[in-house]
This record gives structure tokens, sequence and C-alpha cells, in this order.
């Protein structure tokens, strides 16, 4: 089919004993924000290096835009754009400069190339400040001139690695925004995050631990899909309050007294509550934790989030969290 | 022409960049100037002033003279006195002088002896090998130099010492007539040399250094994403230094005529086509390095690494002639060696490039194979 844009079959990397990536399927369709999440270390970055031809993978094979990599990496390079996780362009350059010169190595004609930068300075708000040195930029700034500069040559597929991660949440905001835009424009994008709210927004996601993938799918599919229930129990009964005990040491020990049952699969405090996931084995996940309990209280189920899906399906949370 | 615009647009940002590093861009300048300055009067192999001391045992007049004629060849200038030979010997040992001239007691009934033997030579030439030395010399013999300037003054004419004009000294066996550098000056062999240290130690540096700084900062990773043909990069890397190159070329080439009155006997254009051709080897020998190291700490330490060579091996210091055959075969494989031998050929001797095929070849050759090696290493990967 032509709409899928990156496919891969048991695509691994492995670094001496470590399997930095295992066997990773991916079918990417055309004009979607794809993300990658998951923990620092999970396989991200390697995955994405690996799409862009500049690590081979171990084993497994590996198309994008219709080439076949490693081989034909140098033939994707004017068609994709990439956003390091580190900012790579260069700190003693200005605004203007960066892009002129990431233009001039893309072989934009000099009229199309000025129209383009112009173009590109209304979109991330960069014109003020185009004679500024890049080195002296905010976060956000730095950011969008990366944006900028990787979808200078107008690539068909885009690849952000953790694009977010020195952004404040206000910026964050605008970026997807961005995103959406070059989404709507027919462009694929890629992206790696460690954020729950950034990929609830990605049209299909993949969850890796290990180097695995754990999950795949939507986000709502996820969410259907987890064979979880999510049940959040009121702390802090009036007593305890009347006594001035703070509900905190009684939650603590709730959720530990909790993750001693095998269906719990995880316990989280969020404020006065605490959320627990109980595995969808069980039939009324509420009266079978309540006749779990010493003593009454409110419960109530809740909707879902992609967080409770991270955490049901690596399970890595357990007892942490 | 699309390569040549990307080669354009690296050799843009690599001047800029340069241009704002207001150190560097101030060092690519003071480097050539201070140094050639400095080592222009500072290295000199004519020994002068030595300080010596002085133990007169003759008790004539005739001591003091002969310790004056010695003065007078400005070789030793005496700066003390000891009663006795032990007093002198740890004066030595001290450091407080290099040499000792030791006069002895029967001083005068030996330099009668000479004085014979200098009129009767060329008629009795075995009375005058039989004469006794009229004195001696106790010398820090540690350094080689020194005891040859010593040694020199053993053929002194002693002729001042007598009131008469003597007839002049004994016959040479051979007439010298120094070619190049009549007047013997250091600088004159110094400064053709320094060109080549200099530009090893800034060229060398300068392309082994920024590559990495690109991997270091992370710019390389963005940049094997875009179309950039290693070789483009290369050359983008180069070609801006080969200016910075020519400018220190005219400092020094500039310095060492008007300063030290260095003759530049050769024509400029040859001049100029020989150390571009050491510039580009200079600076590929940068490249090579910058491909194996993986920080701009383990850049510098390679680039001193060869540095040192150069500067020792290459016959800037001493004459290549001089080193047993192993240590030769090293200075061969430095590029520094092709070109203080080319440079000094061309500036002093007005060597044209037909003399000097077999450097120019070399440098050629190894500026060649040596980019063809840095951009197939330089592979476009991570891995």
């Amino acid at each position: 089919m032509n709409d899928i844009v990156i496919e891969t079959r048991g695509m691994s990397r492995h670094f001496g004993d470590l399997k930095a990536v295992d066997q990773l399927d991916l079918s990417i369709t055309k004009g979607s924000i794809y993300g990658f999440l998951g923990p620092n270390g999970c396989g991200k970055s390697t995955s994405i290096r690996m799409l862009t031809g500049l690590l081979s993978p171990t084993e497994g094979d590996i198309r994008v835009l219709g080439e076949t990599l490693p081989k034909n990496a140098d033939k994707l390079r004017q068609r994709i754009g990439y956003m390091t996780q580190k900012f790579s362009l260069y700190q003693d350059l200005s605004i203007e400069e960066n892009l002129q010169f990431v233009g001039r190595i893309y072989n934009l004609s000099a009229k199309h190339l000025k129209r383009r930068i112009d173009e590109l300075y209304s979109l991330y708000d960069l014109r003020e400040r185009r004679k500024q040195f890049a080195g002296t930029l905010s976060g956000g700034q730095r950011q969008r001139l990366a944006l900028a500069a990787a979808t200078l040559h107008d690539p068909d597929l885009l690849f952000l690695d953790e694009p977010t991660s020195a952004v404040d949440p206000e910026n964050r905001r605008e970026f997807w925004e961005r995103l959406f835009d070059l989404c709507g424009e027919g462009k694929t994008i890629l992206v790696s995050t460690h954020y729950m709210d950034e990929a609830e927004r990605c049209h299909g996601l993949a969850i890796l631990e290990n180097g695995a993938k754990r999950a795949d799918g939507s986000p709502q599919e996820l969410m259907a899909q987890m064979g979880v229930n999510v049940v959040e129990i009121e702390g802090g009964t009036v007593g305890a309050a009347a006594r001035g005990a703070s509900g905190g040491e009684d939650l603590r020990q709730l959720k530990s007294q909790l993750l001693q049952l095998p269906a719990v699969l995880s316990a989280a405090q969020l404020g006065t509550r605490l959320r627990v996931l109980v595995s969808s084995d069980i039939d009324a996940p509420r009266s079978y934790l309540q006749q779990l309990l010493p003593q009454q209280r409110s419960m109530e189920l809740a909707r879902p989030s992609l967080e409770d899906v991270f955490v049901s399906c690596t399970g890595g949370r357990r007892g942490i969290a | 022409m699309g390569s040549l615009n990307r080669i354009i647009a690296l050799l843009v940002k690599e001047l800029k960049q340069l241009s704002r590093d207001r150190v560097t861009f101030g060092m690519i300048v003071v480097i050539p100037l201070v140094q050639l300055l400095l080592f222009g009067y500072a290295i000199n192999t004519d020994v002068r002033h030595l300080p010596a001391g002085l133990v007169d045992h003759s008790g004539s007049s005739y001591g003091r003279n002969l310790a004056q004629t010695v003065e007078a060849t400005q070789v030793v200038t005496f700066v003390a006195r000891y009663d006795n030979v032990y007093e002198a010997e740890q004066a030595i040992t001290r450091g407080d002088v290099r040499a000792v001239m030791v006069v002895p007691r029967d001083f005068s009934s030996r330099l009668v002896e000479y004085s014979s033997a200098q009129n009767s030579s060329g008629i009795s030439q075995p009375e005058a090998l039989l004469a006794r030395p009229v004195a001696q010399w106790l010398v820090d013999g540690s350094d080689t130099l020194i005891t040859a300037a010593v040694n020199g003054l053993r053929s002194m004419p002693l002729n001042e010492l007598f009131e008469q004009s003597a007839p002049t000294s004994a016959p040479q066996v051979f007439a010298v007539l120094p070619y190049f550098n009549p007047e013997q000056r250091s600088v004159v062999n110094t400064a053709p040399g320094l060109l080549a240290i200099i530009l090893t130690m800034t060229m060398v540096m300068f392309t082994a250094t920024s590559l990495v700084r690109e991997r270091e900062q992370g710019n390389i990773e963005f940049l094997i994403t875009t179309p950039v043909h290693p070789m483009e990069l290369m050359l983008g890397k180069i070609v801006p230094y080969v200016f910075v190159g020519l400018v220190q070329t005219c400092i020094v080439l500039a310095l060492s005529y008007w300063v030290f009155s260095v003759p530049i006997n050769g024509g400029l254009g040859t001049v100029f086509a020989v150390t571009l051709l050491f510039i580009m080897a200079s600076l590929v020998l940068g490249l090579l390095i910058s491909t194996r190291a993986q920080t701009q700490m383990q850049a510098m330490q390679m680039t001193f690494f060869l540095l040192l060579p150069s500067i020792l091996l290459s016959g800037f210091m001493f004459p290549y002639e001089g080193m047993p055959r192993a240590a030769q075969w090293i200075a061969e494989a430095l590029p520094a060696t092709h070109f203080v031998r080319t440079i000094r050929g061309v500036v002093l001797r007005d060597a044209g490039l037909l003399d000097l095929t077999f450097d120019i070849v070399w440098l050629s050759a190894f500026a060649l194979i040596g980019m063809v090696i840095a951009a197939l290493r330089f592979k476009k990967r991570l891995d």
C-alpha cells in the first residue's frame, strides 16, 4: 500500500549485549503524527536514528518513503527532516545565518530560499530575533528555530526526537499546533516523547520499553483495550482528619496493602485519592476492593488515561510510583 | 553545481564562526608574529660570551694578556678567578662557569716553544707538532655545542701576545666558502624553518579541532542527515584555512625579510606554490586526526604528538643528515620534513620546482591520498 510511509520488520539494534531496539515492527501511514512513548533509554532515539539512516540495524528490514535503509539513505536526505534531541544548529551563528546555511546545504535557489525563510519567520515567530545568535535564544525560541530548519526544505517526513524536553507548557502547546498544521499539509511526523499529554495528541502510538514495543495503536484504542479497570479510592476518613493525622500516611499504608494483591497492577497517589489499576479479570472491581478494606471508603470507577495504559503495559511503575 | 553551492555554504559558515571567535582569530596573526620575533632572536647556534673562570699559575703579565686575547674572540667572558684547579672544578659543578682556562706555571717557556714553532712553520713541521699546548681548558662537556665552541679556540692565533707582528698563523688545510649565508647568521636558516613549524601547529590544530567541535556540539548529527557529501564537508573545512595559512605565510616572510634581513632568493610564485602544498598537506593531516578523535581534547593531544617530532626531526632544529637511519625514516613520514627542505631550498638557494621534485610530489600525494582517506573514514553514519 502506498500510504505506508515507514515500514519495519524485526528492526533491531544491539550495542554489545544490550538490545537497544529489539524486533520492532512498525507501520506508519502517510499524513499522521506517530509517537514513540517511553522512558529514557527505551530505544526511542536509536529507533529514530535507524529510520533516518544514521545507524544501521543489527537485523531487520526498514523501508522509509519506499527506500530500503540503510542502503539508500542518500536518496532519502532531501525528503526527510530531522530535529535532533540536542540542539544541533550553530550557536555562534544568528537565526538568519543558520537558516541560510541549512537552505544552501539543501540546495535551495537564492530566490526560493529568501521567500522560504521569510515564511518561516512568520510561521515560527522568529523575525524580530533573526539577527540574534542561536546560543542566546530561550529554549522555546531555539526549538522553533530547530523546527524551522528541519522543515526548511519542505520534507515529506519529519523526525522529531523529544522536541519539547526543554520547553515550558505554553510553548509546548503552541509547538503542537504547528505540528498539526504540518500534518494538515500532508506531512508525516514521527515524534518521540516521554510526556503523556503529548503522546495523547498523536494519531498512532508505540509504547516502548527496553527496546521492545509493548503496545501499538491510537490512544483511544489503547485505552479501550487496556484490560484494566481504574478505581479511585477517596482517602482520609472523617475520623482521621479529626485526629489531625494527615491523609497521606493513611493512603500510603493502604497502597502498600493493595499492592500485595495479584489483581492490583498499580496504585498511585493523586492528591487525597489513590488511583488503583485492577485487572479486568475481576468483574466488579469496586466491591472486590471494598471487601478487602477494613473500613468503608468511598470509591468510584474512573476513565482510563494514557498513563494508566503506559503503567499497565510496561508494569515498570509497580510499587514505585 | 549543487555540490559547489554546498561547499560555499560550509566555507562561509566556517569563516563566520572563525571571525566571531576573537581569540582564535587574533592568534592567527599573533602566533606567527610573536614566534618569529621570539625565535628569530632567541635561537642562536653561535655560542658567545660563555661565563668562564681563570686559574693563573704563570705569575706573569703574559697570563693576563692571554686571557684578554681569548676574551677578544667573544666566545668566553672571564667572570671569576680561582686559586687552584680544585676550586675551579667545584665552580663548574655549581654551574657558576661553563669552562675554566688553566694557565700553567711554565707558561712563559711553553709560549716560547709555541712561538718558535710558529716562526719555523713550513720549514720543519715535526718541530711544530712537538710544541706543547700553552694552556689548558676544563669544560662542562655535557653540552656538545659549548664544547665545540671551546674546541674552536684551540687553533686561535696568538700573534697579539708577541708585540711584534709575527707571520700569520699556520696555513689552513681547507678554505671554506659558506654559500647562501656568508655571514653565518643562524636566523637565515631558522626563519624559513619556522614557517614550517608555525604552519604545522596552526593548520593541523585548526582542522583537527574544527570537525571534532561539530561532533562535540552535536552539529554533526544534523549535518549527516542533510545531503552533504563527506568530500564536500572536508573541502568546506579546508578551504577557509588555506587563506589563514597564506596570511600567516605572508607575515612570516615579511618579518624575515624586513626584520631579520633573510634573503628571499627564490621567486615569490615558487615560494607560495610550495607553501600552498604544505598548507594543504597539514590541513589534511588535521582532518585525519579529526576523523579519529572523539573530543577536542583528544584532537589537541594528537596534534602535539605530531608537533614535537615535526620540530625536532624535520631538520628545523638539527641537520637531517646527522640523525640515525631510523629517525630519518620517521622524519620522512612527516610533511614538515619535506617542507623544511623545500622552503629552505626555494628561499635560500633559489632552487626551482624541478630541483625539489621528490618533496613536491611527496607533499602533493600526501594531501591527495589523505583527503580521500579522511572522506572515506568520515562515514555519514553514527555507528
